[in-house]
């Protein structure tokens, strides 16, 4: 059996390791939650590498239907072939078209099949799928042909928590949550992005990004990608980490909401006076 | 194994089903968890819990099912931050050579083995193994640098207790999505199937007809996909005896606003009079007339409210519950403007069925309009209803 260990790129904690061995080891898909920008999507390129697999990609939008990630009969084509005399129109699985979880399944090798942001699609889709994920077959009508998987495809599942997941499905699930990085983590991260940055300008991002981030009140609280999108700001601006301590320059890279802004400032505020009032106890208590 | 664990999840709320509870047993048949209490609490968690917003339930179950049970590892990172006390050992410098000859690796597997064999049964805290074998080859790795440098005075896996301990996910329940999944699908049967928008879906049928009859000329037919067309006016009571019952609005409300594309929503405070309001705090309102002008009668209603309220505010002019708003019709007469104007409305009652005859208002109001009780049961019926 092979077990996943990580990559050199992409930094996974035991317990995701753990978490995708065991989904393997089961053979069941693995969902993957998390805030956006901990890397959900990346974990399955990892895995794929780790283990030297094919990766499939399914990428779900809010008009992917379950079907669609089977076949597709390509009725189109066929009209055309047939009215301009192309090929055999009398072979239907020339126009059976494999979805990505039909190429998975009829793959000759294991793959690693990434179904990304599950959530998005209609809140029946996941359950359309129970069958086909459980026993990794389908049947096409139109050839009478069933599909089964040669080797069951190592599933991974993302989802953003846009819409809740069906219980039936949850329960075929191994699920894991990649928690938001803590400040060590992020310290490698910002240098996988900006390799020659300076020490002082990166505590100070640092200390500034998870104050944001601590604020309950905050409708949105800035992700990795935004962070590093800022700190991109910062260098190119030339800013000097001192004035991060005072202000927030390039806030718009941080903040999204005109709400939080306020937020942000009542926030500031209330710590100004807070350290002042400590200051002036600590004056008088001494 | 464990079964005392799944009913103390199962009692904390945690929703485990037997096929879940195998999926464990088989994976700690194929010892995922190497034998470790760490690993299974995370292999346990991502095999049973399903949801983050429950992971605080889960340590909290894990904590008090597992408390008090020492695992080995635990014992080796108890007896070596001990041992990193004991730098001050008096030892010749034949000794210290000896130690250093010794590797970390080493050390641990001796540990596990004296574990084994029981000899450190009831052993609490690491400072007197050093005491009683002083001579021994644990006292004198107190001394072996390795040993320190290494940092394994700060244990690199954190205990599993511990991390349970932690709660790490506390605040994790208090962000969780509302639970709207079952309302979303009870309202998801409030649709109206329509073919709108572009034509953008090729009508197989139709366009094999015609391009036989074209004699093999190829004539696409396009037609409009269906899509969900409601119209759904919500209005809801709030403030006043409503307070209890925000959670619950507040969940269909999100339901509904995913679920229904074309939902204008207004609010109230105790029954509908003149104005009817677009934001509760600021106040701005609409009046009512002109809100059953705009929306036409295919639009269906639902009230969201506890009707309880004085019978004046429902039956009296001027009673509405401001004192200084001044309503000249009564307010049950305004809801039965509503009632009349649209085809179909109901209300939704989060109050429980058996107290509304108890009350003075609500028989009032349950005239005027089929009321349902704000339950799964409850809006599933009113649906039934409206689409009718």
């Amino acid at each position: 059996m092979s077990t996943y260990s990580g990559t050199s790129t992409y930094i996974v904690s035991p317990e995701l390791e753990d978490a995708v061995n065991v989904s393997i080891a089961l053979r069941r898909p693995l969902l993957v939650k998390g805030e956006p920008g901990t890397g959900k999507t990346l974990l399955a390129h990892s895995i794929a590498e780790n283990l030297d697999k094919k990766i499939i990609t399914w990428n779900i939008k809010s008009t992917t239907k379950a079907q669609d990630g089977l076949y597709i009969y390509d009725t189109v084509q066929r009209l055309n072939d047939a009215r301009f005399g192309d090929g055999d129109i009398s072979d239907i699985s020339r126009y059976i078209k494999l979805g990505k979880l039909g190429q998975a399944v009829d793959s000759d090798e294991q793959v690693v099949l990434l179904i990304d942001e599950i959530d998005k699609a209609d809140i029946e889709f996941p359950n359309d799928l129970l069958n086909e994920m459980d026993v990794m077959s389908f049947h096409i009508p139109e050839t009478d042909e069933t599909v089964t998987a040669k080797h069951r495809p190592i599933v991974i599942i993302t989802s953003n928590s846009e819409k809740e997941l069906p219980d039936p499905f949850l329960r075929r699930c191994v699920f894991h949550y990649i928690t938001f990085p803590h400040e060590q983590l992020m310290e490698d991260i910002i240098r996988v992005h900006f390799p020659d940055i300076e020490q002082k300008l990166m505590d100070a991002v640092i200390a500034k990004f998870y104050w944001i981030r601590s604020i309950n009140k905050l409708r949105k609280k800035p992700s990795t990608s935004e962070l590093v999108d800022w700190v991109q700001a910062l260098i190119v601006g030339g800013v000097d980490p001192g004035v991060i301590e005072e202000s927030i320059p390039f806030l718009g890279t941080l903040i999204k909401k005109n709400k939080d802004y306020e937020v942000l400032d009542r926030q500031t505020d209330y710590d100004r006076t807070y350290r002042k009032y400590r200051e002036s106890r600590s004056r008088y208590d001494s | 194994m464990f079964t005392e664990f799944f009913f103390e999840l199962k009692s904390r709320g945690v929703p485990i089903s037997l096929h879940e509870w195998i999926a464990l047993h088989e994976a700690l048949s194929l010892d995922l968890n190497r034998a470790s209490l760490d690993r299974f609490y995370h292999v346990a968690r991502s095999i049973l819990v399903k949801d983050e917003a429950l992971f605080d339930k889960y340590d909290m179950a894990f904590a008090s099912y597992f408390k008090g049970i020492e695992t080995p590892e635990e014992m080796i990172d108890e007896i070596l931050k001990g041992l990193e006390k004991a730098k001050e050992l008096a030892l010749t410098p034949e000794q210290k050579a000896m130690i250093e000859a010794l590797d970390l690796e080493q050390v641990r597997a001796n540990f596990e083995q004296q574990w084994r064999d029981g000899r450190y049964k009831g052993h609490k805290g690491g400072n007197r193994a050093i005491g009683t074998g002083g001579t021994s080859t644990q006292g004198a790795f107190g001394y072996h640098p390795t040993g320190i440098r290494v940092g394994q005075g700060e244990s690199r896996h954190r205990r599993a207790i511990q991390v349970a301990e932690e709660r790490q996910f506390k605040n994790y329940s208090s962000d969780r999505i509302l639970d709207t999944r079952n309302l979303k699908v009870a309202l998801s049967r409030l649709r109206t199937l329509l073919p709108m928008g572009p034509e953008d879906e090729l009508d197989i049928e139709k366009t094999i007809d015609k391009t036989a009859r074209n004699a093999g000329e190829i004539d696409l037919v396009w037609e409009r996909s269906l899509t969900n067309t409601a119209k759904v006016i919500l209005l809801m009571d709030s403030g006043g005896s409503m307070d209890d019952y925000v959670d619950l609005a507040e969940r269909l409300f999100s339901a509904a606003k995913t679920q229904i594309k074309d939902l204008k929503y207004f609010y109230f405070h105790n029954c509908i009079y003149q104005d009817i309001y677009t934001d509760m705090y600021r106040r701005s309102n609409h009046e009512t007339m002109s809100l059953l002008r705009r929306f036409g009668s295919d639009y269906k209603c639902i009230l969201v409210g506890d009707a309880d309220m004085a019978p004046s505010e429902l039956l009296h002019k001027n009673g509405a519950i401001h004192y200084f708003y001044y309503n000249d019709t009564p307010g049950i007469q305004w809801l039965q403007y509503i009632r009349n104007h649209f085809k179909k409305s109901v209300w939704l009652n989060p109050r429980p069925e058996r107290v509304w005859p108890r009350t003075d208002t609500i028989p009032l109001v349950q005239e005027v309009f089929p009321m349902y009780e704000l339950t799964l049961a409850g809006l599933t019926d009113a649906v039934k209803f409206l689409m009718k």
